[in-house]
């Protein structure tokens, strides 16, 4: 069953036509690669799925039901998480801190007036928090200023921020990029773990091919701003159409 | 205790020890000496310290949690002192209905400010509430005070005049504020020796107000709720991507900071039974800023102590003239005498905000942090001293 649905979207930036008529089917419990071409409008389509952008036509359908025009924080709720490309966490928060919030959000929904509550009475939520903690093996950074982690360790804290949601869909931007050989392998191992034990559904836009034949069961080729081909990563890696578009016109 | 953690605790204990002896702490030098004039323990000026703290504790709720800086937090100020001033005109002197007014109606007064500027972030958040404070006070000192319709009674400011109706009071109640019959205005004045200490009704009832915000103060730093706030002030975008809405947390907090505003100003009418459209107007907004970041913004006791260095300064510095600066430089030959009081005079008297300008740009320059930032580093550096003289103790045994 297709747990996102994208049918004809299309979106213009004054004259340029970043997306035209883009469908995109994703089937649930599924790693689900867009790879493609800079420009392609991978991030375009990204960025139209989470309410960042809206599409000038076209639906978009989670789970049966339409995000277009609903706010960031409403579509997380309904289970849609996002991984951006350059770690977006909150800096000047503890570990722990940053993976709390998540916590809240996902119990309380996206307002909650707790001003006179205690942070250390929420002991059911910390233990949540510890356990993933231990999950992306962050546990003794715990206290630590999330500003002063490494890159890499940022990106380890954004995936378990949205990890401890329990999202349906998670959204992944480029989840290595920058990251040394050894630290990506560790987000490959670590993304086809959280896959196989927890149900998530991904979509991952991604430029290193090495992550991506890992990792996806079906593969979106997009380039200038329109689906190519949709496959699985044997066959798109053999075909010539695929190869046109990264490489430009074949010699025969 | 109270769910405070222990160092909260401390600061909660410390704070409280105090605001109650103030009025020996602020006033160390003998009444006849000519020391004399530096002595801060005197009600009206206590009374200055805690209710602009209390204004700047909430100011510090919005501003050092969330990063919006509001420039017009005096508007809510006015508002308190105009809604406490007509409990004392229709209905009785009591206080307590007085402040629930104040705060109730700076609290509806933050919704309606609040919910149009927060649509804006940044130096247009700033600007939108720098244009609803100054519309409040111009309405205040003009548009709202006019024979048929005179809530504010402009220039002159709102206060209380004999044939006022003052529905529940009675010949047996003091003509001043009061909490059920005590006046405020009442002080009790303590001679040990040469000191002469005065202990006065207002301060002490604005200075349980203060501790009462400042230990809310506290839990709201320390909740999930003011978790959120920092988390808008770190990464707005992150938190709305990860399911909450950042419009109502900051709706909250800036509507929390407008209540302690009108608080604030209601204080101002239980120490004076007056109102006047200048407690709204912009230099009283830059106030509170300059004292949070004096302080040290995002910090709980930062505010407090700016606005007790603003205010000690304005009262101070401000009353010293060219006679006392003859006094103090008496002891030199006449014209070097001269010579320094000539280089002096521009820092004093009205001059006093001179000062304070240098003091706060050496703050912002060098302490960062503010004031809290200065009391941390001499701690450091002290704790360091301590640990290198132990050890140094520690190798002398071990020499011997």
């Amino acid at each position: 069953m297709a747990i996102l649905e994208v049918k004809g979207v299309n979106k213009n930036f004054g004259g340029l036509a970043a997306l035209s008529d883009v469908d995109l089917s994703v089937q649930e419990n599924t790693v689900h690669a867009i790879i493609g071409p800079n420009g392609a409008g991978k991030s375009t389509l990204l960025n139209c799925l989470v309410g960042k952008l809206m599409p000038d036509s076209g639906s978009v359908m989670f789970d049966g039901r339409s995000v277009l025009g609903l706010k960031p924080h409403e579509i997380n709720q309904m289970g849609i998480s996002r991984v951006f490309q350059t770690p977006e966490i909150f800096g000047d928060l503890t570990v722990l801190e940053n993976i709390m919030i998540p916590c809240f959000a996902k119990r309380d929904g996206a307002f909650r007036m707790h001003a006179f509550e205690q942070f250390a009475h929420e002991t059911a939520l910390i233990d949540k928090s510890d356990a993933i903690l231990a999950d992306v093996s962050m546990a003794d950074q715990r206290d630590a200023h999330a500003a002063s982690l490494s890159r890499g360790d940022k990106r380890r804290l954004e995936m378990a921020m949205c990890l401890v949601q329990e999202p349906r869909l998670l959204l992944l931007d480029e989840p290595t990029a920058g990251m040394a050989r050894a630290d990506t392998n560790n987000t490959i191992d670590l993304l086809k773990e959280i896959n196989s034990k927890r149900d998530i559904t991904m979509v991952i836009i991604e430029h290193d091919m090495h992550v991506v034949f890992s990792l996806a069961e079906r593969i979106t080729v997009l380039a200038q701003g329109t689906p190519l081909v949709e496959d699985t990563p044997d066959n798109i890696k053999g075909n010539p159409k695929v190869q046109e578009a990264y490489l430009g016109e074949s010699q025969n | 205790m109270l769910g405070l953690n222990k160092n909260d605790t401390t600061l909660f204990v410390v704070i409280i020890i105090l605001t109650i002896l103030a009025p020996f702490l602020l006033n160390p030098f003998p009444t006849e000496s000519t020391l004399a004039q530096f002595n801060a323990g005197y009600p009206d000026l206590m009374e200055k310290f805690v209710v602009f703290g209390i204004f700047a504790i909430g100011f510090n709720i919005l501003f050092g949690l969330t990063g919006y800086l509001s420039f017009g937090h005096a508007a809510f100020l006015g508002v308190g002192s105009y809604s406490a001033v007509w409990i004392y005109k229709l209905f009785t002197y009591n206080v307590l209905p007085a402040l629930v007014l104040a705060v109730i109606v700076s609290g509806i007064f933050a919704i309606l400010i609040g919910f149009v500027s927060l649509r804006r972030s940044g130096i247009y958040f700033s600007i939108l509430t720098l244009a609803f404070a100054q519309m409040s006070f111009a309405l205040a000192y003009s548009v709202l005070s006019n024979p048929k319709f005179n809530l504010t009674n402009g220039e002159t400011g709102l206060q209380i005049y004999a044939n006022d109706l003052q529905l529940f009071h009675r010949e047996s109640l003091p003509n001043f504020p009061h909490i059920f019959g005590l006046s405020m205005g009442s002080t009790y004045k303590l001679g040990v020796g040469p000191w002469e200490f005065q202990f006065n009704v207002a301060y002490y009832f604005c200075a349980i107000m203060m501790i009462l915000s400042f230990y809310f103060a506290i839990r709201l730093f320390r909740s999930p709720f003011g978790m959120m706030l920092r988390a808008i002030k770190s990464n707005q975008q992150r938190l709305n991507y990860t399911g909450l809405n950042s419009r109502p947390y900051m709706l909250a907090a800036f509507v929390i900071s407008g209540m302690y505003a009108g608080l604030a100003g209601g204080l101002l009418a239980v120490t004076d039974p007056l109102a006047g459209a200048e407690r709204m107007q912009w230099t009283a907004s830059g106030e509170v800023v300059l004292m949070t970041i004096l302080g040290g913004a995002g910090t709980l006791i930062g505010p407090v102590l700016g606005a007790g260095f603003i205010k000690y300064f304005e009262n101070i510095f401000s009353k010293i003239n060219d006679q006392v600066l003859h006094q103090w430089f008496a002891f030199l030959p006449d014209g070097l005498e001269d010579f320094l009081v000539a280089i002096v005079h521009p820092f004093i008297g009205k001059g006093w905000h001179l000062t304070l300008g240098i003091l706060f740009m050496l703050v912002v320059i060098f302490l960062p942090g503010g004031l809290v930032e200065g009391g941390q580093r001499i701690a450091r550096t002290a704790r360091r001293l301590m640990n290198r003289d132990k050890a140094a103790d520690a190798a002398n045994v071990s020499a011997d």
